[in-house]
């Protein structure tokens, strides 16, 4: 009963010093208002709208055409013409645009040699006929740019000359799921629940015991009866629902800006983000332990965030890391929690086959939650 | 808490060789103390004497690094969470919540010692009207004055009724006027039978005190109750009235025999070592006539306890 009181006397007064730190309690919604934004709109891995130029020797109908269909992709954006190919590799390295269509001089012949036109269809061991139309100048440095760019290889040129395409038939025919508009923040949704918990989360509680010390109230506390797994408890409980107000937030937000659909179950949902939670509070805890001053948890914070955002699969895809980065992501409670929440939102799965990420969370923060209370000593030395 | 066991003198702490080291400081140094029940005990010494790790190492807060530890008979580090059922700590930093009210944070004290529903809002609104902070009840702790902060303070040390009450200069931050009605307090509640231990370096604080232990450098110089302290001093008091006390000053400290000599506005009060038998003919030889107008032996005072067994006059 004691026990009770005591967790009920610890998230009582977390829960009113909360509640006039104004400044904090501004940052539970402000947190994923803002990044929602930034990242629902800034992110984009189909990149549209490339600033190009174009070095135009063969000056023909042709040519103009074919810059009208390169436009017509919205993969590129046309943005000045150069006379000569220096000018223009001088003009990417300024980055006044990020590649250059060079169109030749007998562009017209080698259009109509050229395979995917149907014209001819010459032998591939033919030198002449074999050649590209045109060349793109690319600066690689951006590999996003530079891939975007690449998918142009084999654009259809079909239209160029309105005659029916000799159409090659595909190896492999892709059908999408769950994503089928191709549309990055479809994605980076459910991933940005994982990334503001983490931060937020390991953010108020990692300064948790350090305010404590630092303001001088520690003393008071452990001097008293209570016990170090009651303080960590009661100093958890209020961040959980703060924790599940953030999350709606987002998945709201989500659904109504972006159009982010919640296609799994709400119970689903409720019970692998409670998890989530209380694994990033315990992790918050751990920190609180170990740091001697507010500024140290923050910094321990970042420490922990940064891998979590640039490692968890938020950003990029899991399977493609080396080895040594994915040991490091299995590590973090946000990975686990990434393809969660992706499978439950984005795909309805049914959690009980995603047991191993649900018991390796139950158990980080039953662990967690002891290294916290055996690490917090009801001592001053 | 009965007459008969308060008759008998019982120990309520007893230390034996009690030490501290942090790295090579030695905060504290075989310490030996013997405080019975319903006194009021000081400690009085400078700061940095090892007034706070000695309370500490009191409460169980801090592992004595040698030594043996008993509070109300428990054995200390080992029984330390039994105890803090009986003691009630105030810090010589304040150490409530100051984005809490008054109220609030009696409150979450009670709740902490297991005090809630009726039982807890009659004893918090004894404790507001008992240490006049019934107006005060909904104001932060953090914007209160020093004087009001430190009745607050106690209020929550005592809101368990603990039968031993550690205070670490719990009138440092107060104006005279509310260090006097704080002692006015303090003396109630020994009254009720409360053991108290409270740590100062104001020697007319000390002076209340039913007993002290005068600390320097982590070693207890002496202790006793005042009036044997100062019985027992090793040194005679003499005041003498001069118009150039510096120089008269200068002359007498350079005497062995000479323990101290202050300066008390006109007056000059000289410290002489209990080893010379007639202090006042012996300073009459030591100065030529015409360097005072008076001299006479008066009464010792805590302030010269202090003096004779720290610094030069110690031993
Ligand atoms: N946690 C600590 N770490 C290192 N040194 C300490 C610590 N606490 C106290 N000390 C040192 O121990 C000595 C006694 O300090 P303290 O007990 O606070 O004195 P007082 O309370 O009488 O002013 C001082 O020299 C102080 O610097
Ligand atoms: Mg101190």
């Amino acid at each position: 009963m004691n026990f009770y009181y005591r967790i009920q006397a610890i998230f009582y007064k977390e829960l009113m010093q909360l509640k006039r730190d104004r400044m904090t309690f501004g940052m539970v919604v402000m947190i994923p208002l803002i990044q929602l934004l930034l990242f629902g709109f800034a992110i984009n891995t189909n990149v549209r709208y490339i600033p190009v130029g174009l070095v135009d020797q063969s000056q023909t109908a042709l040519s103009r055409i074919l810059v009208q269909t390169v436009s017509a992709t919205q993969v590129v954006s046309f943005k000045s013409q150069y006379a000569t190919v220096p000018e223009a590799e001088q003009a990417i390295a300024r980055q006044e645009v990020r590649a250059v269509l060079i169109i030749p001089e007998d562009v017209s012949q080698r259009l109509v040699r050229h395979g995917t036109v149907g014209l001819a269809t010459p032998p591939a061991t033919d030198e002449e006929t074999s050649r590209p139309i045109a060349q793109w100048l690319t600066d690689g440095s951006d590999t996003m740019v530079a891939s975007s760019i690449k998918s142009l290889r084999n654009m259809p040129l079909a239209e160029l000359l309105s005659k029916p395409a000799n159409r090659s038939i595909p190896t492999f025919e892709v059908t999408l799921l769950y994503n089928p508009e191709q549309r990055t923040v479809v994605n980076i949704v459910p991933g940005l629940v994982a990334v503001i918990l983490t931060m937020t989360m390991i953010m108020f509680t990692s300064a948790a015991i350090v305010r404590e010390r630092e303001h001088g109230n520690l003393e008071l506390l452990i001097n008293t009866p209570l016990k170090s797994i009651e303080l960590m408890l009661g100093k958890i409980i209020p961040y959980i629902f703060i924790g599940l107000i953030q999350v709606s937030l987002i998945l709201c937000l989500g659904y109504f800006i972006f159009h982010v659909p919640l296609n799994g179950s709400l119970a689903a949902l409720a019970a692998i983000t409670l998890l989530f939670i209380a694994a990033s509070l315990v992790l918050g805890l751990v920190i609180s332990t170990i740091a001697k001053s507010q500024l140290q948890s923050m910094q321990m914070t970042v420490f922990v965030l940064l891998p979590s955002i640039l490692l968890s699969g938020f950003m990029f895809p899991y399977e493609g890391m080396p080895k040594v980065a994915q040991s490091i992501a299995e590590a973090l409670p946000a990975t686990h929690f990434m393809r969660l929440i992706r499978g439950v939102v984005l795909r309805d799965v049914d959690i009980s086959s995603m047991s191993f990420d649900l018991i390796w969370l139950a158990v980080f923060t039953v662990l967690g939650l002891m290294v916290a209370a055996f690490r917090f000593k009801k001592r001053l030395d | 808490m009965s007459i008969a066991t308060r008759d008998t003198n019982e120990l309520v702490i007893r230390s034996r060789g009690m030490a501290k080291n942090f790295g090579s400081v030695k905060a504290v140094q075989n310490l030996d103390l013997d405080i019975e029940r319903g006194k009021i005990y000081g400690f009085l010494g400078p700061n940095g004497c090892g007034k706070t790790t000695s309370i500490r190492m009191l409460t169980g807060l801090l592992t004595p690094s040698e030594g043996q530890v008993d509070v109300l008979g428990m054995r200390l580090p080992e029984q330390a969470s039994k105890l803090r059922y009986h003691i009630g700590y105030m810090t010589q930093v304040f150490s409530m919540y100051r984005d809490l009210t008054v109220r609030e944070n009696l409150s979450f004290v009670a709740k902490i010692y297991g005090i809630h529903g009726t039982a807890q809002s009659t004893r918090i609104d004894e404790l507001l009207q008992l240490y006049n902070l019934e107006e005060l009840a909904n104001h932060f702790a953090g914007l209160m004055s020093g004087g009001q902060r430190q009745r607050l303070a106690l209020a929550a040390a005592v809101l368990h009724k603990p039968q031993l009450l550690f205070l670490d200069e719990p009138t440092s931050a107060v104006d005279p006027e509310s260090r006097r009605d704080f002692w006015e307090k303090l003396f109630d509640l020994s009254e009720a039978g409360t053991t108290i231990l409270v740590s100062t370096h104001y020697m007319d604080e000390a002076e209340r005190c039913h007993a002290l232990a005068i600390l320097e450098h982590g070693i207890k110089r002496a202790d006793g109750s005042p009036q044997a302290l100062m019985e027992e001093m090793n040194a005679h008091v003499v005041e003498l009235q001069s118009d150039n006390n510096r120089q008269v000053k200068q002359a007498l400290i350079s005497h062995p025999e000479v323990i101290s000599a202050a300066q008390l506005g006109t007056r000059l009060r000289v410290l002489v070592d209990k080893t010379i038998e007639q202090p006042d003919t012996w300073l009459q030889n030591q100065l030529p006539s015409e360097d005072y107008r008076s001299l006479k032996r008066v009464r010792p005072s805590l302030e010269d306890v202090f003096v004779t067994c720290t610094g030069k006059g110690q031993g």
